[in-house]
């Protein structure tokens, strides 16, 4: 198929970016978002151009580098993926596809389409662990049951790969469903009850710091999220807060 | 230099506890004044990153990502073993070593695997303890799954996203010590070279990726954990940046590098679809736990299934060839990933492969919905379930398990894996060579080591399913700390390493001489084109199987391809700002020389052996056939030009294991 | 604690409250307005019980006008603070594919609601206050009106077809206010499961309770 591309390119952090068109051809069905990229790219370098930056790494939609917003959604279209795993059958011949970084005032721009997601970073620093040592003379892993449920939530709150997509797609910007996931799994888990007071203060003052916006429940985030990470998470840490705060 | 393995004497089972009682240490106010450089954050490096902090040393931390959350562990699937025996089927440390060193077709060090199954138990203990969220029984404790190469199950998981939460495991223990001050993290900074000083190594030049800033970094001693160099084949599994340049650049500066041409092929990945395909996707091997395996038996049913006549479906049970179960009854589709690769590729060759590119075999759930269905019918008091019923309640329990796997199989190949079964070609997914270590884990530069895939040690010639999670952590939580204390407490006294000094300098200069050349060339060919065309190279002449004119010709090849690189090469942007065709180039050029000494190192190996499999040498019925004279560890030592690359061999003594043929049937 | 209500999620928290006082407001003051239809008698009664009685008017008044100024303030607050976080625009924002319009629109729902409340202060709250604080008058009766005077009030203003107009409109957003609102309020609550439960109940209350309102409006418009 051939496809019109509207892609925003912007020098560096200081420079004004603006949307530029580029025009592909011959995309298969079968190729991924980025692959499509790849090719856009190879035909940019053969014409002495700089090529569009955008971040990628593992393309199988874990490591939460790609990070995309395609016609208006981050991710594209499609449900449950990440750029890298969206595919080019969600397109028609002759489609106009508009491609932008994520756009969020703590998620500044490097480069064309890389943004800088350092924040999430040091959401992380600010209490997203267990004080644990690693010398390995803990107790036997088994020596305290969790309930198969605990655990499987847990587990699910802890698959958000830290892409963004969340802060991208939300009005305000807002870092709750990120913070909310990693708070959770902690809350859910014994181990994490220790600390649970402070690492969700903690956690939430540098979200506020960082400067993400509030939550306002559209729900937006969880219908983007490449991981189906579920609101019940952010209510989840509203209430931890609470506690904490009370 | 002679290669001194340096592992202590006595019993196999003593070893590792007397080296540790009997070690230098350095006591908790000296560590304040030692500064450590670790390259790479994935389980190994971040492992070892947080540990080294908690013990008190100045740790620096690169990743060329923009977090060290997102280095390629991330994409491990299936789990993490360990002898932890709870399932009570007869596990223990001496299975796990046993089990390994056979998995890797006697050629790996006794000595290291058995260290590994003994501290394989505390992993797990560490990783519940940060909150790492196990798979669990309904009785709250921790479930277990069997993998390839084994005869037990102890391999943990976490849905099949185990590699991710042990990577955020070992990432939250990096931000309690990045918090506290006690790592400086360098996101989207890369390892150019390594400084030498005095013949040790003292630090490193890195480049800032998102500035083009060349900086210099200083430290007490070096640590490589920048994973594998699967992606010398264009076409892996890993992840697009994973790269051999933090190992190559040691290689050049005095580290010997072992075993290149040891590689897994993993039998179970999506099959490619076309040219423009960009890397490769693995569907966790767990997925043989309940997948049967299977080509058509007729040539002609082959024909009708790929032209669309036929579903494989529709194919009668005594018209299929399950030719894993055929071959080896024992282990059937549990076979290690060597065996299953080649016997997919066996037939594949001779005609039976079930997609148009021919190059695929069937991975078949059908039995299994049936299986578990029935029981869940019976679970459930279900009496006289419809066939329909115990298929949708087998696939209930399917989806439970692997649901991401099929999810992400449907949504590349656009087929829905429980109406059809999913279709499987093996595809590079992990490195067992890497740079040569000792006991201490350290290479033959001092205060130069390498950990988790970056080095060779523990997987012989063939690396068995969740033993790469494993090492990784192995190595960076409970070995490194250890022996990396008894080099660093000769440097109590020695002070601030200085980055001003003729070897800092030269090495930056020789990092900047080559970026110039890069950015000025303006040559014809983007840094793909060679990539790809290395990439062929090696996946024919260096691939699932191997032989003498293959490899010379390789040999030549990459030789040539090398040359027309650094002629006419083309990079765009400039030196001084975010560029990723310039990282990119500087790691092809790297692989460029990598592939030449692989093929070298393949064809100097003159048997078969694990993941390298030598034409030549097969037993009649087209098993590998190993040879007693090749038992030793392929060392080789830099000289210029890799054909000019000396070998130094290290003889593997089996102490505590016989050496036998290695047979699943 | 004070940190808690000047964090993110304590101001949201907060806002949730303030909601939680003003849905329980709306549904009693819809409950006492249906009988000016159904009960003239009772509605005026109830009225003055209201108007006078010094628990309604010196303890629960104060906080029904806390309640409004706050959600008022600090919903635009919020709202500045969010546009801030938000940066630049994109080019192309697809917004309809994962949350509805009310749901990302809620500050002109509220802008709309708040030129709602000035009129209806204008019309009803502010002339009540002059009547009972600055005259002094806590009769509850009106020359040339036999008995209370809140019915007939109620009614004189609803001849007016333009404020009927406008009364049905606000109320339309006031619908689509609550539509996101009331679920919103326990998802902010940290009530995630009740919100769920709730859904259709937040539905119903939405629809019923503004379509209430412009039901009173126009049966006095059109039946005087």
């Amino acid at each position: 198929m051939n496809l019109t591309l509207k892609i925003w390119r912007q020098k560096d952090a200081n420079s004004k970016g603006q949307m530029t068109d580029y025009k592909v051809s011959e995309i298969s069905e079968h190729m991924s978002f980025l692959e499509m990229m790849d090719v856009l790219n190879e035909q940019i370098i053969n014409k002495g151009e700089e090529p569009v930056a955008f971040d990628h790494d593992c393309r199988e939609g874990i490591c939460g580098m790609c990070s995309m917003y395609i016609n208006g959604e981050a991710h594209g279209p499609d449900r449950g993926v990440t750029t890298c795993q969206l595919h080019m059958r969600m397109f028609k011949d002759g489609d106009t596809i508009t491609i932008e970084p994520w756009k969020a005032a703590a998620f500044p721009v490097v480069k064309d389409l890389v943004v800088d997601r350092s924040a999430f970073d040091r959401i992380q620093h600010a209490g997203g662990y267990i004080s644990v040592n690693t010398s390995g003379n803990t107790q036997d892993a088994n020596s305290i049951p969790i309930a198969k449920e605990a655990a499987d939530t847990a587990m699910d709150a802890a698959t958000c790969i830290g892409c963004g997509a969340c802060v991208a797609t939300c009005k305000n910007s807002s870092a709750m469903l990120f913070v909310g996931a990693k708070v959770s799994q902690y809350a859910l888990l014994p181990q994490g009850q220790v600390e649970a007071a402070d690492r969700v203060k903690n956690m939430v003052a540098q979200m506020d710091l960082e400067g993400f916006g509030n939550c306002t429940n559209t729900g937006a985030c969880e219908v983007e999220c490449p991981k189906g990470i579920s609101l019940d998470n952010i209510a989840r840490m509203n209430r931890e807060l609470m506690k904490a705060s009370i | 230099m002679a290669l001194d393995s340096k592992v202590p004497q006595g019993p196999i089972k003593d070893k590792w506890t007397d080296y540790k009682n009997k070690i230098n240490l350095v006591n908790p106010a000296n560590k304040r004044h030692i500064d450590v450089i670790v390259v790479g954050t994935g389980l190994a490096g971040g492992s070892a990153s947080a540990t080294l902090a908690e013990l008190g040393y100045n740790v620096k931390a690169f990743a060329y990502q923009d977090s060290p959350r997102r280095a390629h562990s991330i994409a491990a699937q299936g789990g993490i073993n360990a002898a932890k025996n709870y399932q009570g089927d007869g596990d223990s440390t001496y299975r796990l070593f046993y089990d390994t060193v056979k998995g890797g077709d006697y050629r790996s060090r006794e000595a290291n695997v058995y260290r590994l199954a003994e501290v394989s138990a505390n992993i797990i203990d560490q990783c519940v303890a940060q909150g790492v969220p196990f798979a669990r029984d309904y009785g709250g404790l921790l479930d277990n799954r069997s993998f390839g190469g084994v005869l037990v199950s102890r391999t943990f998981y976490a849905k099949g996203q185990t590699g991710q939460q042990l990577l955020l495991g070992a990432y939250s223990a990096m931000n309690r010590q990045i918090a506290r001050g006690k790592i400086e993290m360098f996101n989207r900074h890369e390892m150019l070279d390594v400084v030498i000083v005095d013949g040790k190594a003292r630090g490193i030049i890195a480049r800032n990726l998102v500035t083009g800033e060349i900086e210099r970094h200083s430290a007490h001693a070096v640590v490589i954990a920048s994973g594998g160099y699967g992606n010398v084949y264009f076409l892996s599994t890993n992840a697009m940046g994973s790269n051999v340049t933090a190992g190559w650049k040691v290689h050049k500066k005095g580290a010997y590098f072992a075993n290149p041409c040891y590689t897994q092929i993993h039998p179970t990945c999506i099959p490619r679809s076309g040219d423009y395909q960009s890397k490769l996707t693995l569907m966790s091997e767990s997925l043989r736990n309940d997948g049967r395996i299977w080509v058509p038996k007729h040539l002609k049913d082959v024909e009708s299934i790929r032209s669309g006549k036929l579903k494989p479906t529709q194919l009668k049970e005594e018209d299929r060839d399950y030719y894993l179960e055929r071959r080896y009854p024992a282990f059937g589709n549990l076979v290690p990933r060597d065996v299953a690769s080649r016997a997919a590729k066996e037939r594949c060759d001779a005609g039976y492969g079930v997609n148009a590119t021919g190059e695929a075999v069937y991975l078949d759930f059908a039995a299994s919905f049936v299986r578990y269905g029935t029981e869940q019918a019976k679970i459930q008091g279900i009496s006289n379930p419809s066939e329909a019923k115990i298929k949708e309640l087998g696939q209930e329990i399917v989806r439970a398990k692997y649901g991401n796997l099929f999810q992400m199989y449907e949504k590349i190949v656009d087929e829905n894996p429980y109406e059809t079964p999913m279709m499987i070609y093996p595809a590079v997914h992990y490195t067992m060579g890497g740079v040569w270590v000792d006991y201490n884990l350290m290479t033959t530069i001092p205060g130069c080591y390498a950990i988790g895939e970056a080095n060779f040690s523990d997987h012989g010639a063939n690396r068995l399913g969740a033993s790469a999670l494993m090492q990784g952590l192995a190595d960076g939580y409970f070995v490194l700390p250890y022996t990396i204390g008894d080099y660093l407490a000769d440097d109590i006294r020695t002070g601030k390493i200085s980055t001003d000094t003729p070897e800092f300098e030269a090495a930056e200069k020789e990092v900047k001489e080559r970026i110039d050349f890069f950015v000025n060339n303006k040559g014809t060919h983007s840094v793909d084109y060679y990539h790809k065309k290395l990439g062929k190279i090696m996946w024919d002449k260096c691939g699932m199987s191997r032989n003498a004119e293959g490899l010379k010709s390789a040999i030549e090849e990459i030789s040539a391809l090398r040359k027309d690189f650094w002629e006419n090469v083309n990079v765009p942007g400039t030196d001084k700002e975010y560029n990723e065709q310039l990282a990119k180039a500087g790691r092809v050029a790297d692989f460029l020389e990598l592939g030449e000494l692989f093929a070298k190192d393949a064809l100097v190996r003159e048997e078969s052996a694990g993941g390298h499999f030598r034409e030549e040498h097969q037993t009649p019925e087209g098993e590998a056939k190993r040879l007693k004279e090749f038992q030793f560890v392929s060392a080789w030592e830099y000289k210029g030009e890799p054909k000019d690359a000396v070998l130094h061999k290290e003889e593997l003594a089996y102490e505590n294991i016989e050496v036998k043929e290695r047979s699943y049937k | 604690m004070g940190g808690f209500f000047k964090s993110s999620i304590g101001r949201k928290v907060a806002m949730a409250l303030s909601a939680f006082f003003l849905m329980f407001f709306l549904l009693q003051h819809l409950a006492i307005n249906i009988l000016s239809v159904a009960n003239p008698d009772l509605f005026n009664e109830v009225s003055h019980f209201m108007g006078t009685n010094p628990v309604v008017q010196f303890a629960l008044q104060p906080v029904l006008i806390f309640a409004v100024v706050f959600h008022f303030v600090m919903g635009f607050i919020l709202d500045i603070k969010n546009r801030k976080a938000n940066g630049a625009k994109y080019a192309k924002n697809n917004g309809a594919a994962n949350s509805t319009w009310f749901s990302r629109n809620m500050v002109i729902s509220g802008i709309t609601i708040l030129a709602f409340v000035l009129l209806h202060f204008i019309d009803f709250w502010f002339p009540e206050i002059n009547t009972k604080f600055i005259q002094g008058d806590w009769s509850g009766t009106m020359p040339g009106v036999d008995g209370f005077r809140y019915h007939e009030e109620l009614v004189h203003k609803f001849m007016n077809p333009a404020r009927v107009v406008a009364y049905a409109v606000a109320f339309v957003f006031l619908g689509l206010h609550l539509a996101h609102g009331f679920t919103s309020a326990f998802q902010s609550v940290g009530a995630a499961s009740l919100r769920k439960k709730l859904e259709k109940v937040g539905i119903a209350y939405s629809v019923i309770v503004p379509f209430g309102f412009i039901f009173i409006a126009l049966y006095h418009f059109f039946n005087h």
